[in-house]
């Protein structure tokens, strides 16, 4: 059973959804609903499945409906039709005091501009989760601290959201986030407002922090790159629809559509792509010249090992941690795996 | 949409029917109304001037309502005022027994701390409030009388317009049946409050709590509703998202956070009941209006100069604490950054 499943999720925004419902069941496309309408369909016909502990990061351009299917998850949306199963319960049958349980201590949730409270210390902020679980204070103000120091804001935790960079928010954003200590966690382009270089922090410290705790991560982004840096699958939506789901690797070597192809066109695959993803098996290498061969590791990307192979024009002998040959990648076969589009 | 435009209909020919009714009741219940309705067909005159006969006798209802309302519930009316009396007559006997370097120095303090202890404020108003008295000892016990009765009449604009300005922040239809009845409120003019004020309470200063409560009510309740709405979306998301219950949401985020507005709106709810307790001097409230009012029928220029200045002085206190109260909550909110970082 995976820990979060979507089943055939339609939104629609409008005065009347369910009566647009059948038009939209019948495969109408967006603009052809809003001009016969005046409604905005959301999201059409969403399935997915989302493994326990993976980052799952859901990508499409603004107005994709990224930003509503993440909503649908803990309900700050809900859904026309369609069924949500997290855990295997569905959210749609719960009544109040157990949504408002359900969001206490199955989820929490980054934001893009943060929604950090400004009448809240950092502290506050961050204990503000438990606070709404009914801990004590003094058990809240512990767990915060710990968790602003995961995060390095140590010394900050009197200070204002607002007297903090937008980085420095952002962090307060994730610690609150994490304090809960819930299963799950929803990303809602959290770090797009940030500058570039503090979003790569950013990235590189949830990343970590994700070796660690091995959470479920729902991460919305628009940013192509980070996508392939933080997801173990991706999810892309156009228009409402999903178009290809599929791992990072996927997305790249065979997009769906022009719609992906669009996406994935500038990417640096170099950067992407891990050796044992090109290299041909040990059984199946034996065309390959064993010469002159250079040793790397099988999860190593391809950018890494790049400049050395150029310069020699050696072949690869790919293995993994213990040292045991898993395969070979010739020289040409990287070449073309490079530019393969 | 079929069943929406035939209520539309529906009630567009009830109120074309009561238009009708009205018509004919006017007509039948007038005195001046030619002896034969024939006549209006042979002689058109009364299409030149607007016929006597034409007149809605309104006035005549609403006298008869009243007289009926007075005498059915009149000890409802009656606990009412014995309630409000009594309230006013502490608070008026408290300060006016008082003192008067003692309540100086008090007004002092509630500025020193309001304004999070600016010395500049602080001794603006400590000198306002001297001045009062100072003007001309009688004054002393008139502005005590006034503040008092403004005092009562916004503790009643507190306890019911936030309450009403919460409702309508949450649910759109109140709002929109809410909004009018303010437009109402502030567009009659004020003398008319006296008027029905008069009838149900006699004459004093219990009218004159009620009139002034009407015509102060209105800003607080925009405001509240106001300050609630522009509260930041995401920051009710974050709340909603951590499992907030609506009171949670309501007492922890929305209400801290519109504070400021609300401040606002009880700064100008404190300038509007003022103004509104100088006009209730025509319907025999004792203050500092009356002095006005002396001065205004002797055509004594100094005197009612003199008043004038005393209500401005009066106006400062009030402004400047309630003012400087709203901007040190909004600084403890949102605090600059800190100096020399």
């Amino acid at each position: 059973m995976s820990k979060i499943e979507i089943k055939n999720v339609y939104k629609i925004f409008g005065n009347n959804p369910q009566s647009v419902m059948p038009m939209v069941k019948e495969g109408a496309n967006k603009e052809e609903v809003l001009e016969k309408t005046g409604h905005t369909v959301g999201l059409d016909n969403v399935s997915l499945n989302i493994e326990e502990g993976e980052t799952f990061v859901c990508m499409g351009l603004s107005g994709s409906g990224k930003s509503t299917l993440i909503r649908h998850l803990n309900r700050l949306i809900d859904p026309t039709d369609g069924e949500i199963l997290v855990e295997g319960t569905n959210v749609m049958s719960f009544n109040k005091d157990q949504l408002i349980e359900f969001r206490r201590h199955k989820m929490s949730m980054v934001f893009q501009r943060f929604g950090l409270f400004p009448h809240k210390t950092v502290m506050q902020n961050v204990g503000y989760g438990l606070e709404m679980q009914g801990k004590p204070e003094d058990e809240r103000d512990r767990v915060a601290m710990e968790k602003i120091e995961a995060v390095g804001l140590s010394g900050f935790e009197n200070q204002f959201p607002n007297q903090l960079s937008g980085g420095m928010q952002q962090r307060v954003g994730l610690a609150r986030a994490l304090a809960t200590d819930s299963d799950i966690m929803l990303m809602d382009e959290a770090f797009s407002a940030l500058d570039p270089l503090i979003r790569s922090d950013m990235q590189k410290q949830l990343l970590d922090l994700q070796s660690e705790l091995k959470k479920t991560i729902v991460f919305i982004t628009h940013d192509l790159d980070e996508s392939l840096r933080l997801g173990d699958h991706i999810g892309i939506l156009n228009a409402g629809k999903l178009v290809q789901v599929g791992t990072p690797v996927d997305i790249i070597m065979n997009p769906a559509d022009d719609y992906v192809k669009a996406f994935v066109k500038d990417v640096n695959r170099a950067k992407v792509i891990k050796a044992k993803v090109v290299m041909k098996d040990i059984n199946n290498a034996n065309d390959i010249d064993k010469s002159s061969l250079i040793k790397v590791n099988e999860d190593q990307f391809i950018e890494e090992f790049l400049p050395q192979i150029v310069c020699s024009n050696s072949n690869c002998e790919v293995v993994d941690k213990s040292g045991n040959v898993k395969g070979y990648i010739s020289n040409k076969e990287l070449q073309s795996s490079l530019t393969k589009s | 949409m079929e069943i929406k435009k035939n209520k539309n209909l529906f009630f567009n020919i009830g109120l074309l029917l009561f238009f009708v009714w009205l018509l004919i009741i006017s007509y039948s219940s007038s005195k001046r109304k030619p002896d034969n309705i024939g006549e209006l067909l042979n002689d058109f005159s009364w299409l030149q001037k607007w016929p006597k006969w034409l007149d809605l006798p309104l006035m005549k209802w609403i006298n008869i309502g009243f007289k009926k309302l007075n005498e059915t519930y009149g000890f409802i009316f009656e606990a009412i005022n014995n309630f409000l009396l009594a309230m006013l007559v502490a608070l008026k006997n408290f300060l006016i027994l008082a003192p008067w370097p003692t309540v100086v120095l008090g007004v002092t303090a509630i500025a020193y701390f309001a304004s999070g202890r600016k010395i500049k404020t602080t001794v603006f108003v400590g000198f306002c409030t001297f001045f009062i008295g100072f003007l001309h000892p009688i004054f002393w016990q008139k502005a005590i009388e006034t503040t008092a009765i403004m005092l009562i009449s916004i503790f009643l604009c507190l306890v019911f317009g936030m309450p009403i300005g919460i409702l309508m922040s949450r649910a759109e239809r109140i709002r929109n049946k809410i909004l009018p009845v303010l437009d109402l409120m502030q567009t009659i003019p004020a003398f008319v409050y006296l008027i029905p004020g008069i009838m149900l309470f006699g004459l004093g200063a219990v009218p004159a709590i009620i009139a002034t409560f009407i015509y102060a009510v209105p800003p607080l309740v925009r405001l509240t509703d106001l300050g609630i709405r522009l509260v930041d979306k995401e920051v009710i998301e974050a709340a909603d998202a951590f499992g907030a219950s609506k009171k949670q949401k309501l007492w922890g985020v929305q209400m801290p956070l519109a504070l400021p507005n609300i401040m606002q709106g009880i700064n100008q709810c404190t300038m509007m009941a003022l103004s509104m307790v100088v006009i209730a001097s025509m319907i025999g409230t004792r203050g500092l209006g009356d002095e006005v009012l002396l001065g205004l029928q002797q055509l004594n220029v100094g005197r009612a100069a003199e008043a004038g200045i005393a209500i401005v002085l009066l106006a400062i206190v009030l402004d400047r604490i309630t003012q400087s109260y709203g901007e040190t909550l909004q600084e403890r909110r949102a605090p600059e950054k800190k100096k020399g970082k």
